[in-house]
């Protein structure tokens, strides 16, 4: 299998803090693979690396082949085919959910602003395509009927749901997901991790994310990279991940997790 | 909700809106609206600012009241009336005792004489307190009414003083159309005629009552359409107004088209400014500078004076070259600026805005732009070979480039650049990582506002004939993002309904044009806290469900 995302060397310092140390991943085409650690151990920013939101300090990201994307502007991140979604929900608060997505196809678009002012065909033909496919989406994620609410009065669920539907909307090669779980209930976690998991089956998309949720990052984790204080301190199956001493002494150390079952419950 | 109230509360409140009266008096508001006579010998427009704070504060106060007998409200209303004169009754005796005008100068016998009625100080001190109180118990007791009363009555006052507020501008208008007779039957000298007034009155709360009643069966009616009839409708009623604002000139007369000239130009400035600030969140408090160099690129180009270039530019083949020439500046000045956030975009876009206009006065384009003394003799616009003198000629010119920019605006916004500049508004970083170059997305904006912004400088310069500098200042710039902010940011009707309020109605009311500035405030502070998102926001639009009931119609 090919590798989609490999990053070498990947140190982000914020003055004399370093919070990505030499942090290094290869992501398999077609995988879902997580990276975790516990709170503040830099992942947020190795995610931000990645998408252009930071310039690394230092190393090599290469993507699709060999594209250097280090220092690319987000903007150009996503038009390589990266697309994200955020830990605190980013949403476009007072647009709707359709044109959240709408603006997540962005780069799909191609007609000219004087084709709008004129409303020719091309451009009426290619904006009822994008309402379509942004239906399609949005029936995809699971927010039918949905459509027209303003993005901030959705329930947190839709909240999350949209966020994932306008980073499909770009259509990219692998996406990647900041806590997905965070704020939702048992159910609604397990959901959404079949729902990962029918992306990556039926719409080929790889996937990457950041997530706490031990029982979903080892339940549909292929590869695990766990990150503290910047650094890979361990990287393998879930199973080898939750047997690394390294591992839970990391997590039992940081406080933050005492008694977190690293999901062997499963 | 419903809320016991004590003496202590009764008598803060009154004290407040007193000291809100107070302070009206103070800064010769009250002296200045009390030379304007509303009602033939009845009450000016004076009386109506002073009075209005007791009995808004009265109304609000009893409105969700407990009470047993009807007595206790409108008794807490006219406590609350009296408690409030005090503070003007004080200011009376002060100025009478002594000279206060060194500190405070409208506090003069003028405006003494006005608060007492013109009766003395002890009795018209006394009438003041009754006038309050009473005039508060009635608005307490308006507020207990039964809403089927209430609305009538209330309409129809507010038809009343409306008209009669208007009166100088109606005055010419009846004149003109009726005749001089009709006019002064109505309106003797400037005031309303107390026969007039009540018949108005009547009338207004008539066909209010009337509409309670029917209206209710109408709009129920109307919602059991079908969607083809509805949409008949909708294109009737667009019909309607497309040939009243064809005609508005012929129905508005010559003062109130030239007002409503000036309002165009507003309207099309804010549609600009509303592109930048509104769709794209992009705060450019230097907006003037594009309106100016529209200004003095037709100014330059047709002037017939010694400052024209007289190389056979007229007003039709000079509006495309100002135009242009703002697009080209709002390019030049955005570049380097549109990289910044938020408030550095402000400060730099502020600083450019007087750069224009400090230069438009200095030395050094004295000898092209005129410094000081400005560009004169700049022809108006001709159509056919027939010079567009009268407003209501000038009307159509505006009309036409306000037309154009709601067409652009409306159709941009609906487009994936509007969704881009929304969407940045709202949050530039994720924006930017859904794949848009963030600086060519607001340079559209920017560009796109400084042409709509040149349009209107350079109908502006023609239609007024000359230019200065100092038309160009910090103010107008204000202006306009005050008239986005009322009419509701982001909103193209918005536009309209802000221009109108912050522009048109100044116009009409003279009166308040030194207080101009105090009221904006003022609204401003209300719109914050009653209203944020302004008269008229704008709507998001509905796409899933329009598809669904295509989709319906279709299988239908
Ligand atoms: N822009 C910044 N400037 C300075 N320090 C930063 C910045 N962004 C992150 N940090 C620091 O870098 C470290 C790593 O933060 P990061 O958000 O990447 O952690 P995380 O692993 O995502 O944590 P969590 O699980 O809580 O989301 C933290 O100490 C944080 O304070
Ligand atoms: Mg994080």
């Amino acid at each position: 299998m090919s590798i989609i995302l490999s990053t070498r060397n990947v140190i982000k310092r914020f003055g004399g803090l370093v919070a990505v140390n030499s942090f290094e991943i290869e992501v398999k085409e077609n995988s879902i693979s997580s990276v975790i650690g516990p709170n503040g151990a830099g992942k947020t920013t190795f995610f931000n690396c990645i998408t252009g939101f930071y310039t690394p300090t230092e190393g090599e990201i290469i993507f699709d082949g060999d594209h250097h994307i280090e220092g690319l502007r987000p903007d150009q991140v996503t038009l390589k085919g990266l697309s994200r979604t955020y830990q605190n929900i980013r949403l476009f608060s007072k647009m709707t959910a359709i044109e959240n997505i709408l603006v997540g196809q962005h780069k799909h678009f191609k007609t000219h602003w004087l084709e709008a002012i004129f409303k020719t065909k091309g451009f009426i033909k290619e904006e009822e395509e994008a309402l379509e496919e942004a239906i399609r989406l949005l029936n995809f994620v699971g927010l039918s009927g949905l459509g027209d609410q303003v993005a901030h009065n959705l329930p947190y669920g839709a909240q999350r749901r949209l966020e994932i539907a306008r980073a499909l909307a770009s259509k990219p090669k692998l996406l990647l997901l900041d806590e997905p779980t965070a704020g939702m209930n048992p159910n609604e976690s397990i959901e959404l991790m079949h729902f990962i998991r029918r992306l990556r089956d039926e719409v080929g998309i790889t996937v990457l994310l950041i997530e706490h949720d031990m029982k979903v990052v080892m339940g549909i984790s292929e590869e695990i990279w766990v990150m503290d204080f910047g650094q890979k301190i361990a990287e393998g199956t879930p199973h080898d991940i939750q047997t690394n001493p390294k591992v839970i002494e990391a997590y039992l150390g940081s406080g933050a997790a005492s008694g977190l079952n690293l999901g062997k419950g499963e | 909700m419903n809320k016991s109230i004590t003496i202590k509360d009764i008598i803060s409140k009154g004290l407040i809106a007193g000291v809100v009266i107070l302070s009206l008096n103070v800064i010769g508001f009250i002296t200045l609206l009390g030379e304007r006579e509303l009602i033939t010998g009845w009450f000016s427009l004076g009386h109506v600012f002073l009075v209005a704070t007791p009995m808004a504060v009265a109304y609000f106060t009893t409105k969700n009241m407990d009470y047993e007998s009807k007595a206790k409200p409108i008794g807490v209303g006219f406590v609350i009336g009296a408690v409030s004169a005090i503070p003007s009754i004080i200011l009376v005796f002060l100025e009478t005792n002594t000279d206060l005008r060194q500190f405070l100068a409208n506090v003069s016998p003028a405006l003494t004489e006005f608060l007492t009625f013109g009766q003395g100080v002890v009795a018209g001190s006394f009438i003041l307190l009754l006038f309050f109180a009473v005039m508060s118990a009635l608005a307490s007791f308006v507020g207990l009414l039964d809403k089927k009363i209430q609305h009538p009555l209330v309409t129809g006052v507010a038809w009343v003083l409306g008209i009669a507020t208007f009166s100088e501008v109606l005055l010419i208008r009846i004149r003109d159309t009726f005749g001089r007779g009709v006019a002064k039957f109505i309106f003797e000298g400037e005031t309303l005629n107390p026969i007039i007034a009540l018949f108005i009155f009547l009338v207004a709360a008539g066909i209010t009552l009337w509409w309670d009643q029917k209206g209710d069966g109408i709009k129920v009616t109307f919602a059991g359409f079908s969607p083809q009839k509805k949409k008949q409708l909708s294109k009737g009623r667009s019909l309607i107004l497309m040939v009243v604002i064809l005609f508005l000139p012929l129905l508005l007369g010559s003062y109130l088209t030239e007002v409503t000239n000036n309002v165009g130009i507003y309207i099309l400035m804010g549609l600009g400014l509303n592109i930048v600030v509104g769709f794209a969140g992009l705060l450019d408090l230097g907006y003037v500078a594009f309106f100016a160099i529209g200004a003095y690129v037709m100014g330059v180009l047709t002037s017939e004076g010694a400052l024209g270039l007289d190389i056979g530019f007229t007003f039709w083949t000079a509006l495309p070259v100002a135009v242009l020439t703002a697009i080209l500046f709002g390019i030049i000045l955005g570049v380097p600026v549109l990289g910044m956030r938020g408030d550095y975009l402000a400060i730099v876009t502020l600083g450019f805005g007087e750069i224009i206009r400090v230069l438009a006065v200095s030395d050094v384009f004295k000898g092209t732009l005129g410094g000081a003394q400005g560009i004169l003799q700049i022809p108006k616009p001709e159509f056919f070979g027939i010079r567009l003198v009268q407003p209501e000629q000038l009307y159509y010119v505006v009309l036409g480039g306000v037309l154009l920019a709601v067409f652009i605006a409306t159709r941009l916004r609906d487009s994936r650049l509007g969704r881009q500049w929304m969407a940045m508004r709202e949050d530039e970083d994720v924006a930017e990582a859904m794949g848009m170059n963030l600086v060519a997305t607001k340079l559209m904006a920017f560009a796109t506002g400084a042409a709509f912004s040149g349009l209107a400088g350079a109908i502006f310069a023609s239609k007024l004939t000359s230019i200065f500098p100092h038309s160009f200042n910090l103010i107008i710039s204000i202006n306009v993002l005050a008239l986005i902010i009322v009419g509701g940011v982001g909103s193209i009707p918005g536009v309209f309904a802000g221009a109108l309020i912050l522009v048109g109605l100044p116009e009409l009311l003279r009166e308040f044009a030194e207080f101009r500035m105090l009221i904006y405030g003022v609204l401003l502070i209300v719109m914050m806290l009653y209203k944020p998102e302004g008269f008229l926001p704008d709507e998001r639009r509905k796409r899933e469900s329009s598809t669904d009931e295509e989709l319906s119609l279709a299988e239908n």
